[in-house]
């Protein structure tokens, strides 16, 4: 089942795709270009690189000193590029169900025969999705925002999208779905 | 921008305006088909504000009244001092000419006239001369950024170049209130996020209060808060406390 998570290895090998990089590159492109995401650790990163170059996907090609600990710069073997050109063209297999807490919330207020309570909720998690929308819509339609955040905006409007069509829906059901419930 | 910036803006838009637009009370019913059922809200100089609600929750209907073209059976509307819904038609006319821009999904321009023309059309017809009108015509073209659109006529653009020609349209009375009515719904994801970005850009930049009605919540995304309407009524625990009618 897909998880969701994307591999530390797959993202270390997507950002030396377009070249050589050292440890604290690769952590400072990763924060630029997925500020969504947690910002990866140094460690993760060195422990990621040192086992991929054990598994023959990254080359350690030069060592050099800047201003204090030794940085050792990777590259991309053609086994790690193979694994990723796979890796991204590969389908994810939609996840088979969604556990969702709105969904939960409402189903079981529901269950307490309380429907006012749950239509309230309803129009209450509508208006703090909204206004979380219009704080990804100003990120969006900022001039200084980069490729990256317009993306993840996107992304994060989508799905917040969904979820209020599904609160619609289910504000309208909600007569109805008492109704059915044993 | 990043999300806590986007945050703090939030709050900025939440600071306090005076109330510029209101309706209390309205109640508007097509033959024996209530359309709105007692309606009260109030918009801020300034304020862009989303109407949404479900196709037929009376969302248009209300556009129509805030916008002095529909006067509501019982209640009544305000803009500023003056109380529009008592006025009569002619009035109400003069307003909207002089005050007003109107947007609507399809159909607004003149396809036999070029885009300058479409755009210098509310400026002729509120007696400004044909020079003048052209040259701020012109300028919101320009503004817009498809100046080179000038001598197309609406059959040769792109749903979203119309779309844009209309908002200029709009704006080219320098009005006080935009009203908007599903303003790209006519339009791909990409199009009408183009259209809406301008049109919240250059409303914010001149002060203009637009009321954008839409069943869309990545379009009522754009306005700093939302009134929503349904079966006729304000459903006032999904409006929030940020609606803020006056007394």
């Amino acid at each position: 089942m897909n998880s969701g998570l994307v591999s530390t290895s797959h993202l270390v090998l997507g950002l030396l795709a377009r070249g050589e990089r050292h440890g604290y590159d690769l952590k400072r492109e990763h924060d630029l270009r997925f500020p969504s995401a947690r910002p990866l650790a140094y460690g993760q990163i060195y422990a990621t690189l040192e086992r991929m170059q054990r598994q023959g996907l990254v080359d350690a090609v030069s060592r050099e000193r800047v201003d204090g600990p030794d940085r050792t710069t990777f590259r991309m073997t053609r086994q790690g590029r193979k694994e990723l050109t796979t890796w991204l063209a590969e389908v994810e297999t939609p996840a088979p169900f969604v556990t969702n807490l709105f969904a939960t919330k409402v189903t079981l207020a529901l269950l307490t025969g309380d429907e006012g309570a749950a239509a309230d909720y309803l129009r209450r998690q509508r208006q703090a999705h909204l206004a979380r929308m219009r704080d990804y819509t100003r990120v969006k339609t900022d001039p200084e925002s980069s490729l990256s955040q317009v993306l993840a905006a996107d992304y994060a409007l989508s799905h917040l999208d969904a979820d209020l069509r599904w609160m619609e829906t289910a504000l309208d059901r909600v007569t109805g779905l008492t109704e059915e419930m044993p | 921008m990043t999300v806590a910036a986007a945050l703090r803006a939030d709050s900025d838009a939440e600071m306090n305006r005076s109330p510029l637009l209101s309706a209390r009370s309205v109640v508007v019913s097509y033959g024996r088909t209530p359309a709105l059922r007692g309606v009260t809200m109030s918009v801020g100089g300034g304020e862009i504000v989303a109407v949404t609600g479900a196709s037929g929750s009376g969302k248009s209907t209300l556009l129509l009244c805030l916008a002095g073209i529909l006067r509501p059976d019982v209640g009544e509307v305000r803009f500023g001092d003056r109380v529009i819904s008592a006025e009569s038609e002619a009035a109400r006319s003069r307003l909207r000419r002089r005050e007003f821009g109107v947007l609507f999904q399809f159909g607004q321009l003149v396809p036999e006239l070029s885009a300058v023309e479409n755009v210098a059309l509310p400026l002729l017809l509120s007696g400004v001369r044909r020079r003048p009108a052209t040259t701020a015509a012109l300028e919101w073209l320009d503004r817009f950024g498809i100046a080179d659109l000038a001598d197309s006529r609406p059959p040769q653009m792109s749903g979203g170049q119309g779309q844009r020609v209309a908002v200029a349209r709009a704006m080219v009375t320098e009005p006080v209130v935009v009203f908007a009515d599903e303003p790209t719904g006519a339009l791909d994801t990409l199009a009408g996020e183009q259209v809406l970005a301008q049109l919240v850009r250059v409303t914010r930049e001149a002060g203009t209060t637009v009321i954008l009605v839409t069943h869309d919540t990545r379009v009522a995304a754009y306005a700093d808060r939302e009134v929503v309407i349904r079966d006729g009524m304000l459903d006032e625990v999904a409006t929030g406390s940020s609606d803020r009618p006056t007394s």
